[in-house]
């Protein structure tokens, strides 16, 4: 495989685990918009371990998510108190602290970063992202997904069919946050080196709009989401100057045709994320949609409805 | 005679705006109650009470003698207290079967249950049969946003039933019915109240009230006027004057004068 394939598919496995960590949380009606705080805690923590003790690589990245899942856990007593936009800002301000936390520690090598010594080529993301789709997809096929995402819909209803809102909304948080720890080791394995400045607020914004976009209400949706925004802007390194020298042929200009600006790519991105907003509010994969695939046939047979 | 729920001396206040004064009544162990009165009497406030959503401002309710207001809300139904909501909640993006399978929660909410796929478990099949019996079985997968309300009602009910409640109690389940779905309802009501649960019914339709319940009590301004059969409930002065206003227009006006 082409250096370029295996680059792209690292980050495309890295991107859906993330997203599903980000998702559990979102499916419980929590919007999480700390998921580069998660990200950096499981990178720098296998970073640490693997730069400092040479521990091997599942062990690193290992503990690197049971610290992120962990420090999930712990933040949701508090940050799953507030609601609605006070929960988005408090989860961003958790980012912002873990940022500035790694960003004055000399341990973690401040705005130096730290180089990791152990590589792992692409097939390790990429099994561990069918590994984590799977358990997300069981996940949500359970009870437990189920109330899951009845808290989403009605947290008080849900609550009087005697679920735990609590409980079930910290247990997704922490699992989420876990999964998103194991996005940030394998990041910091694939490419042997992390700085604080990769794991920025826009990261954070950027895998919270997989996610509502890809969609909230089934275990597709993050997974539609993470595919599509990964490979668009790979899609349009490619299209992007062929239309451009396309315009400029119809336009008549002669002459060799310098490559547009990289900013047309996100330009587009952003366009794209408006339309979405606009025409499939709520996202991309649905369930109504998922229920058109699957039970129409099932359906036909029976009589008109009573 | 053991009443399976009773209320004593309960008020609740909003602020400072009384809502419910003081009122007592027993729900008899399988009885058929209707709880009526005017609109803003209070009616869906005493559920929101029995069900924990809100918490007493004064007085006791007590369910086979045990006091409850102590208990958390979602561990009533539990305990043999479901109800179903005036404005329809269920769950807009789950499908018809996910919502009755939310309703086994209580009896089904341990971990070896909530880590188990629902898919070919012995609770889907309970709810996909409990659906079939009561004819909504041509929408199981259906995601219930999309269904007519008619439906989405009955599915509340049954999302109730399937807790296994002793204590079942429905908040309006005639509204926007017409009269066949009303008929077929109440019919539906009788056959479950014949397996034993006792039904606590708040109605505005009086001629289902007279048809399925054997007792009523009645609210008005937050504060019971009445509690006695239904047969008379129609007579009584104080419930005519609650629905017509007579004496509460004259009241009105001697105060003035
Ligand atoms: N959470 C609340 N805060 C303030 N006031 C409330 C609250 N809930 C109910 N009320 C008030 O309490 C009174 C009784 O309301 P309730 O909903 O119990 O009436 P109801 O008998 O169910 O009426 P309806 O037949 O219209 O459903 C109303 O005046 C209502 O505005
Ligand atoms: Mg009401």
């Amino acid at each position: 495989m082409s250096g370029y394939w295996a680059g792209i598919l690292t980050i495309l496995a890295i991107n859906i685990i993330f997203a599903y960590g980000i998702f559990l949380p979102v499916a419980t009606g929590q919007l999480n918009l700390g998921g580069a705080g998660f990200q950096a805690i499981g990178a720098y923590g296998a970073a640490f371990l693997s730069a400092s003790f040479g521990l091997p690589v599942p062990v690193t990245i290992g503990v690197g998510m049971a610290i992120a899942g962990i420090t999930g856990f712990v933040i949701a007593f508090p940050l799953l108190r507030t609601r609605g936009v006070y929960l988005v800002l408090a989860t961003f301000a958790f980012a912002e602290v873990v940022g500035g936390l790694i960003l004055n520690s000399d341990t973690f090598g401040g705005a130096m970063g730290l180089s990791v010594p152990a590589f792992i080529d692409w097939h390790v993301p990429v099994t561990a992202a069918v590994v984590v789709t799977l358990f997300v997809f069981y996940l949500m096929s359970t009870r437990f997904g189920l109330t899951m995402r009845a808290a989403h819909d009605d947290e008080v209803v849900t609550d009087l069919m005697g679920v735990n809102v609590r409980s079930i909304q910290v247990a997704a948080f922490a699992i989420g946050g876990a999964l998103a720890g194991l996005a940030g080791g394998l990041y910091a394995h694939s490419f042997n080196f992390v700085e604080i400045q990769s794991f920025n607020a826009l990261v954070s914004i950027y895998v919270l709009l997989y996610v509502l976009l890809g969609g909230t209400q089934t275990a597709w949706g993050p997974l539609a989401g993470a595919t599509f925004f990964t490979m668009l802007p790979e899609a349009l390194r490619t299209v992007l100057p062929a239309l451009k020298s396309g315009i400029y042929s119809l336009a008549g200009v002669e002459g060799a045709v310098p490559a547009p600006d990289d900013s047309w790519r996100f330009v587009i991105l952003g366009a794209l994320t408006i339309a979405m907003m606009v025409f499939r509010p709520e996202g991309l994969i649905t369930r109504t949609m998922i229920e058109r695939f699957g039970f129409h046939r099932s359906r036909a047979g029976k009589g008109a409805p009573a | 005679m053991t009443a399976l729920m009773s209320l004593t001396n309960v008020s609740k206040n909003f602020g400072g705006l009384a809502v419910i004064t003081d009122v007592s009544f027993d729900v008899p162990a399988g009885a058929r109650m209707a709880l009526i009165g005017p609109n803003g009497a209070g009616k869906t406030t005493i559920f929101n009470l029995i069900s924990g959503v809100y918490q007493p401002s004064a007085g006791e309710i007590r369910l086979e003698g045990q006091e409850i207001s102590a208990i958390p809300s979602r561990e009533r139904i539990g305990l043999g207290i479901a109800r179903s909501f005036q404005n329809i909640r269920l769950m807009p993006h789950l499908s018809v079967l996910e919502n009755v399978m939310l309703g086994q929660q209580a009896r089904a909410g341990n971990l070896g249950n909530m880590l188990s796929p629902l898919r070919r478990s012995r609770w889907r099949r309970e709810a996909e049969e409990l659906l079939e019996q009561m004819g909504l079985d041509t929408y199981p997968g259906e995601v219930v946003a999309t269904l007519p309300y008619g439906i989405r009602k009955k599915i509340e009910v049954v999302r109730a039933l399937v807790a296994k409640p002793k204590l079942l109690m429905l908040d309006e389940p005639a509204a926007g019915l017409n009269n066949t779905e009303t008929a077929n309802l109440k019919d539906f009501l009788m056959q479950i109240a014949a397996t034993g649960v006792t039904l606590l019914v708040v109605e505005h339709d009086m001629s289902l009230v007279r048809s399925l319940c054997d007792h009523a009590v009645v609210l008005n301004f937050g504060e019971k006027i009445y509690d006695g059969p239904t047969a008379e409930v129609q007579k009584d002065p104080d419930v005519l004057e609650a629905y017509l206003g007579t004496r509460h227009a004259g009241k009105e006006t001697t105060d003035v004068a």
